[in-house]
């Protein structure tokens, strides 16, 4: 149960290995933590993140095996999770960037990011709510992406299930609308991770950490949608206001 | 059109609720009963979320919520039948004891303990055990209860009592509802001759003195409790205490009408309040107002029982002041020796900007046999906290280590946010509770967010 004053008890991550989710568990008030469950395809990146926060004094870290692509798999985690106890806070953080001319030349690797990022956090996050709504109260924290705000020639793939992604969120949202339960729906711009490595960096380049104090403090106002960082959110109204063949020269 | 019923849809009679001090809201189906054999359905219909009854909603924190399972609305278990004879009342577990008081006065009679609000239901205040201005000298409401009904989690009628079913009966009072459902109660009160309360007022100049003088006066008055000035360092206070006025001492028009009993509701609070209103400014003047409006001295002023014992209930919804953010109420019993930590509380919360309106210190008198029951021998103080104060959790965990280990405990009906450990440490003899919680409710049909949290 989350208390009073805003400190959860437990957090489940669909996609343990995200450096932006770890993040934000780290940045969570964590008095009354006492269970963490890191959701992911057994990895590196999975067993660091359980050494990171155990290293950090985080107790009740555990894993659960998960893959996003293997929707069928879906219900059996998140409903053992579940039936472990309330979730507090859920954050759906898997997602890949995949890469565009890969994309446009193999079809197929477009439909793997596409089952990744839309397929796959359709069918968790439908399952998470269904738990959510039936425990009257918690929040599923969606990592959506600026990039789903328009969908840029240089990486329209990602984008479009981002943009999916985020529309169905804030769908799910309305959905769980005084059900006690809700929605928050993270926009972040580019974001120093392994997911970005050797890319040019875009302006307003952020860490993880900068997200994670975005997502905290948007936890703690009840908040519906953020950007991260915050000032984002005018530069995306205006991205989005262009007209095409302007917004189509644009070097981006 | 498909038939298929969204697990996301809104279910039927479904609200969002939340205790007094509006924070950690849930959602649960609320479902109205009139009789025990209502509450048997609801409890043989209950889901994997479990039942729940709740009263009027104030008990602070989470107590009275449970998400996702049915909680059960009493309202309409009202009845109340006098016994002048006795002088014992029957009331239904939903009647208000406002409503009793109404019934009561009139008639000669007084409930036998009030917390500072009426708006609260018998069964909620056996449930939460609740105290008042006499409890130095007549401890808690349970202690008064000589017998109730209760449906329990296997869904049996029981009728319990402290002579033949202690275990059952000392694990209901105090027991948060976890135990079963109280249908109806009985309980002795006391007899008055008028409806007035004889007040002596004195302005105590610091918090040594406030505690001096209750050391000194309590043993002196039935009712008596401090109010503290949390705005200033001093920690002054305004001690109020008194005892009903015999009807042979009033004068003029109360004479003629002793017993009369018409409590007012003055104004009802706007629904939508900036959180800006409860801040250290304004609640600085505030307190300021309030130990200035006291007399430095007055004996045997004569007040109205509204007045003395529930001056908030005048402001109807007055907890929406705190605007959205909500508040919570720290309130601690600590014993004798301990007193120090009143001071210490004060500094501590006043150190983060968390100035309160409603800050109120008692003498506490002896403990009884329920295991969960917050009173023990020494001193309670209780002080409400907007819940935005920035490093409040942090503040709160500090001073929750130095109430257990002075061998204080915190209040489950005003809780909201202390750990599972500091609950287990605080009340030693939970896990005895617990035992007599899981054999009259064997299927952990009852529970509530409050328990949940607490791991109760």
């Amino acid at each position: 149960m989350m208390d009073a004053l805003g400190e959860p008890q437990s957090v489940l991550v669909l996609g343990g290995g995200s450096e932006i989710a770890v993040a934000t568990v780290l940045a969570l008030p964590r008095a009354r933590l006492r269970r963490v469950i890191l959701a992911g395809r057994p990895s590196p990146a999975l067993d660091a993140a359980v050494s990171t926060l155990t290293a950090a004094g985080i107790g009740g870290v555990v894993t659960e095996t998960f893959d996003a692509v293997d929707t069928a798999s879906h219900a059996g985690v998140i409903n053992r999770v579940f039936d472990g106890g309330d979730i507090d806070i859920v954050l759906l953080a898997f997602g890949v960037l995949g890469d565009q001319a890969e994309a446009e030349a193999d079809p197929d690797a477009a439909v793997t990011v596409a089952t990744i990022n839309y397929t796959g956090a359709v069918s968790a996050g439908l399952r998470v709510a269904t738990r959510l709504r039936a425990q009257g109260h918690g929040v599923l924290v969606v990592l959506s992406s600026v990039a789903g705000d328009r969908a840029r020639r240089s990486n329209f793939v990602y984008g479009s299930t981002k943009a999916g992604l985020d529309a169905f969120a804030q769908g799910l949202g309305d959905a769980l609308h005084g059900s006690g339960a809700r929605v928050l729906v993270v926009r972040p711009g580019f974001v120093r991770t392994r997911m970005t490595e050797g890319l040019a960096e875009a302006p307003m380049t952020v860490g993880p950490d900068d997200v994670a104090k975005v997502i905290v403090t948007a936890l703690r106002k009840g908040r519906e949608t953020v950007y991260a960082p915050g000032p984002l959110r005018f530069v995306m109204a205006g991205l989005k206001s262009l007209p095409r063949p302007v917004f189509r020269r644009l070097p981006m | 059109m498909s038939n298929v019923v969204s697990p996301l849809a809104k279910r039927e009679n479904e609200q969002i609720l939340s205790g007094w001090g509006r924070t950690a809201p849930s959602t649960a189906a609320v479902r109205a009963v009139a009789t025990s054999a209502d509450i048997c359905d609801a409890i043989s219909q209950a889901g994997p979320r479990g039942v729940l009854a709740r009263g009027l909603g104030r008990s602070y924190g989470d107590a009275a919520q449970s998400g996702g399972a049915t909680v059960l609305d009493l309202s309409a278990l009202a009845s109340i039948d006098l016994d002048t004879s006795s002088g014992s009342v029957t009331v239904g577990g939903g009647a208000s004891l406002d409503a009793v008081l109404r019934a009561l006065v009139p008639a000669g009679f007084f409930v036998p303990v009030t917390p500072g609000t009426r708006m609260v239901t018998v069964g909620g205040a056996i449930a939460a055990d609740v105290h008042g201005k006499n409890h130095h000298v007549e401890g808690t409401f349970g202690a008064h209860v000589s017998r109730m009904t209760v449906v329990d989690g296997r869904g049996d009628v029981t009728n319990l009592t402290p002579e033949a079913t202690p275990d059952r009966f000392w694990a209901t009072v105090g027991g948060m509802g976890l135990t079963g459902v109280i249908v109806d109660a009985t309980f002795d009160l006391i007899p008055i001759t008028s409806s007035l309360i004889s007040v002596d007022t004195d302005r105590a100049m610091d918090l040594d003195d406030t505690m001096n003088r209750m050391i000194a006066g309590d043993d002196a008055y039935r009712y008596s409790v401090a109010w503290i000035d949390s705005a200033h360092p001093s920690g002054r206070g305004v001690l109020t205490r008194g005892d009903h006025t015999p009807a042979d001492q009033l004068t003029g028009d109360a004479r003629s009408a002793p017993l009369e009993y018409r409590p007012k509701v003055v104004a009802t609070a706007p629904k939508f309040i900036p959180s800006g209103l409860v801040k250290p400014l304004t609640m600085r003047a505030f307190n300021e107002a309030w130990f200035r409006k006291a007399p430095k001295s007055r004996r045997g002023e004569v007040q109205q029982i509204g007045a003395f014992f529930h001056p908030l209930d005048i402001l109807q919804d007055w907890n929406r002041g705190y605007g959205s953010a909500g508040f919570l109420q720290y309130q601690f019993a600590v014993p004798e020796a301990a007193g120090y930590l009143v001071g210490t509380t004060l500094n501590a919360l006043r150190r983060i900007g968390a100035i309160s309106p409603v800050t109120v210190l008692k003498r506490f008198g002896a403990s009884n046999p329920a295991p969960l029951s917050f009173p023990q021998p020494g001193w309670t103080l209780a002080i409400d906290v907007p819940a935005g104060v920035t490093g409040l959790a942090a503040t709160l965990d500090r001073l929750d280590a130095l109430v257990l280990a002075a061998g204080g405990r915190l209040y489950l009906a005003k809780d909201s946010r202390m750990s599972p450990a500091m609950m287990a440490a605080a009340y030693p003899r939970l896990g005895e509770w617990q035992r007599v919680r899981d054999d009259m409710d064997p299927h952990g049909v009852f529970t509530s967010d409050l328990a949940r949290r607490l791991s109760l």
